[in-house]
Order: structure tokens, then C-alpha cells, then sequence
């Protein structure tokens, strides 16, 4: 349908010319429009306190904690039982979260900028590994690192950044594709890329040599610190596709640990949400798939513009990591992707495909025709709040999500059977 | 002129059982491992029903126009 295809050359038009740039580093509170006190944004589509999982649930009686708003674990779920809490998806203010993607006032929040269309985009600081708050971690040591964020972390990057006039990302993903990445469970070389630009910049506006020497070791060590930047960024590059008539390609995916939901261009602002699958991957020692939470998390935003398992091909390290077979496999999972796709991205490209661009732009159509629903990368979860990740592995979105995304767009359009 | 081309296409045809099968296999992809594991040439097409054979999702997808 020609209405159709034009549309969707639109929206590949701006999911490919965005320009993201990291801007800021500042509270949540100043950067997010209408972020209020007892308001809590949380990772995928919406969902009340009822029917929340484990690790979201734990998240929260940590951040009401944190935030002051409750004495105390305990009165933290009292409250939430209550109702004192409003609760929102990420995606709602223009922001995003990996895993429960917790995001309130006082958290400092990553500022991307997307030049080509104006837009902003917004994510929490990664936190790195073990017992964090993302997968549901609440105790102490969680919460005061969090504090540490907001207080020494958040502030000095913040300098830093505004230092540098802003960092464009778009070099640094094509650099780190070349380099072993794929965005989503490998962010080594993107990490230790975006630190070469960072450390000089936080050096000349750091007054105090042993705080900038426990920043940069923090991000030093952390090879997930980019994870949280390429979120933003695919968010600040999505946005600008939202909301184009007749245009049949996705513009969100993400999961509460409940609910998968996607956002289809040419259907608004409306969920299509299905039970979320669990992922198969591995396993830390000590840990089994009886342990694992459903799967959750705003990070899909990364496979929604072509990265993460849809660039599976340049990351042939992660496919052992999450369990997903032979490193020599790691191909087969981008091209599958690109039967779904609209077409490749000229920018991202992989060198192990010959300098193939990453598939980009999802096609409902396209998915509900071949059977083959986006494969996603991602932590594995405890079920229970307050431990932690305990695996990494591959999740497939549900393909109820597409078919009911088919029948409203198709509906939307006057097609009917 | 057609008797010409009857030949040609008989010829064409013979062609095919002068030789080891060659193999195109659509669909099952078990059926081209079971070749395969017998030394046979294949080359297998992955190939589903589209809409996994659902005749009104199918419809709906061919008015749109995938």
C-alpha cells in the first residue's frame, strides 16, 4: 500500500538522520517535565502495585526509602499497597530505565539531545553490577550508592559534560561496533570510549583528586556504564518517528517484568502489551532458571533502532555470555532480524557482514507475515526483591503484541478482512 | 515452433536425472538435514505460511500491502 511505504520512508528518514549528542548530567527533577514528589517512573508499559514482579516491587520500597518518602522498606510497600504512589512508565516523559528503569526526583538523570529534531532523552546513571537497584536490590549498600550518585557521581559529569560542549554518539556506536559491541549485554569498548572523551573533561572540573580518582574508577570499572547512554540515545532517536500516519514500523519495546508492550508509529502513544516471556541464557553459579524473574526493562530501545541482538553479528563475545550458542551463530541472529526490518543503517555498520548496516526499523507486517518476532539481549533478574542479576540471556517479544498492533493499525486505516 | 520448444523442455528435463540430485528444499528444514546427512546436494528456502497460517491475518496482510 503506497500510503503505507511512505510513511514508513518517513520514519526511517528520522530514525536514521537523528543526531544525539550527551548534553547534560543533572536531577531528575530539573530535566523531567512534571516529575513530582511521591511519583515514580518505572520501566515498560503501565502497570499497578497489584500486579508488579518481585524486582520492581523491591525497587520501589528501596527508592521511597531513598527519596525520604518512607521510614523504611516495610512502609515503603504499606504505602505503595495504599496508593501514595503514583506510577508511570519511563516512556511517558520522554525517559527510559534498564530492568525496573527506576526513575524519581533526586536521581541524576543522563541528558541526550537529539540536534537534527530537538527532541531530549533521559536515563538514570548505570549503577554497575552485583546488588543495584535495577534488578531490585534495596538494601543499604544499594542505597548508598545511589546517594553516591546523586551526590558526587551525577554532579561531576554533569561539570564534565557541559565541559566538553556536548558528545556526539552516534561515532562512538559506529567505532564500538568495530569493536566487539553490540550495544545492549556488551558495552566494553563503547564504555572505555566514552571514558577517553570523559576523563580529561572531568579532570580540568574536579577539585578534589581523590573524588575524580573514585569516578573514574567507578566508570573504569564498570563495562556497562555505556548501556545507560545508548538507551537515552535510542530513545532521543525514536521519538522523532512517533505519531506518523499510516506508518507500520515500531517505535518502542519494553517490559515491566509482567507485560511486554510495543508503540507502532502509526498507532500513537497505544500499548500493545502481552504476557512477557522468560529469557533462556545462563546462569551465574549457585543460580537457576527457577530463580530467574520474567523478563523486564526499557533496554529493548536498543534492538528498536538496530543494536543489541540485532547487531549480534558484530558482538560474536556476547553470544557465549548469554548463552545464545556458537559464537559463529552470532550472524545468523542479524540477518534473521533483517527479514523484520525495513532496511539497514548506513552509518552502524558491521564488519564481520562485509560492512552490512544494522537492520533498522521494525515492520509489524513484516513480523506477523515471516513468524519471527525481535530476539532481545538482557540480565536475568531474581524473582525475589533485593538480590540482584543472577544471568544474562536471549528473550523473544511476544508475537501477540504485533497481531494486536496489526488489527488496530490495519483498523485505523479502514482495512478490515 | 512449439514442438521445437516441447523438445527443448523434455531436454532440460532429462537433464535433471542424468546426474546426483540437486536438491531445493521449501519449508521443513528437517527434510534438507535428512538429505544433507545422505551426502545429497540441498539447498534449503525457510519458508512459512504467512501470518503461521492464519487465512485472516493473512488477508488482512496482503490488503495491506506486505
Amino acid at each position: 500500500m503506497e500510503k503505507i511505504e511512505t510513511a514508513n520512508a518517513e520514519a526511517l528518514r528520522r530514525l536514521l538522520s537523528g543526531d544525539p549528542v550527551l548534553v547534560d548530567v543533572v536531577p531528575a527533577g530539573e530535566a523531567i517535565k512534571g516529575l513530582g514528589k511521591h511519583h515514580i517512573l518505572h520501566a515498560g508499559p503501565p502497570i499497578s502495585w497489584e500486579r508488579m514482579c518481585g524486582p520492581l516491587r523491591g525497587a520501589i520500597m528501596g527508592i521511597a526509602v531513598f527519596e525520604g518518602w518512607a521510614k523504611d522498606l516495610k512502609d515503603g510497600a504499606a504505602q505503595a499497597e495504599a496508593g501514595a504512589f503514583r506510577f508511570e512508565p519511563n516512556h511517558h516523559y520522554d525517559a527510559v530505565g534498564p530492568m525496573t528503569g527506576i526513575t524519581t526526583l533526586s536521581q541524576p538523570v543522563l541528558v541526550i539531545e537529539n540536534r537534527s529534531f530537538g527532541n531530549r532523552a533521559y536515563c538514570a546513571i548505570n549503577e554497575g553490577l552485583g546488588k543495584v537497584m535495577r534488578f531490585g536490590g534495596n538494601d543499604a549498600e544499594v542505597l548508598a550508592r545511589l546517594a553516591w550518585l546523586r551526590d558526587t557521581l551525577g554532579p561531576a559529569l554533569g561539570r564534565a559534560v557541559r565541559e566538553t560542549g556536548g558528545i556526539p554518539l552516534k561515532p562512538i556506536i559506529a567505532r564500538g561496533l568495530a569493536m566487539g559491541d553490540e550495544m545492549h549485554q556488551r558495552n566494553v569498548a563503547c564504555s572505555s570510549l566514552l571514558l577517553r572523551i570523559l576523563a580529561p573533561a572531568l579532570a580540568r572540573t574536579s577539585k578534589d583528586g581523590e573524588v575524580l580518582a573514585r569516578c573514574l574508577d567507578f566508570i573504569g570499572k564498570n563495562d556497562q556504564f555505556f548501556l545507560n547512554v545508548a538507551m537515552a540515545m535510542s530513545k532521543a532517536l525514536t521519538d522523532p518517528a512517533r505519531g506518523i500516519e499510516g506508518s507500520s514500523v515500531v517505535t518502542a519495546m519494553c517490559r515491566n517484568g509482567t507485560d511486554f508492550g510495543i508503540r507502532v508509529s502509526g498507532t500513537g502513544d497505544t500499548w500493545f502489551t502481552a504476557p512477557v516471556e522468560m529469557p533462556v541464557g545462563l546462569y551465574f553459579p549457585g543460580y537457576t532458571a527457577k530463580d530467574a524473574n520474567p523478563d523486564m526493562g526499557d533496554s529493548a530501545i536498543v534492538e528498536t533502532v538496530g543494536l543489541g541482538a540485532f547487531a549480534m553479528a558484530a558482538a560474536p563475545a556476547v553470544v557465549g555470555f548469554i548463552g545464545a550458542g556458537p559464537a559463529s551463530g552470532a550472524a545468523a541472529f542479524t540477518r534473521a532480524m533483517g527479514e523484520i526490518t525495513a532496511r539497514s543503517n548506513p552509518e552502524w555498520t558491521i564488519p564481520m557482514l562485509d560492512g552490512l548496516g544494522v537492520p533498522t526499523g521494525i515492520d509489524i507486517r513484516r513480523v506477523v507475515e515471516t513468524g519471527i518476532v525481535p530476539s532481545i539481549n538482557t540480565g536475568i533478574a531474581h524473582r525475589e526483591p533485593g538480590v540482584g542479576q543472577v544471568g544474562a540471556g536471549v528473550v523473544k517479544a511476544p508475537m501477540p503484541c504485533f497481531t494486536q498492533a496489526l488489527e488496530t493499525f490495519a483498523a485505523k486505516l479502514g482495512v478490515v478482512c | 515452433m512449439a514442438t521445437e520448444d516441447n523438445m527443448a523442455a523434455s531436454k532440460r528435463a532429462t537433464s535433471l536425472l542424468d546426474g546426483p540430485p540437486r536438491v531445493i528444499n521449501v519449508g521443513l528444514e528437517r527434510f534438507a538435514d535428512d538429505l544433507a546427512a545422505h551426502g545429497t546436494t540441498v539447498q534449503h528456502v525457510r519458508w512459512v505460511p504467512p501470518a503461521g497460517g492464519d487465512a485472516r491475518l493473512a488477508d488482512l496482510l496482503s490488503k495491506l500491502g506486505s
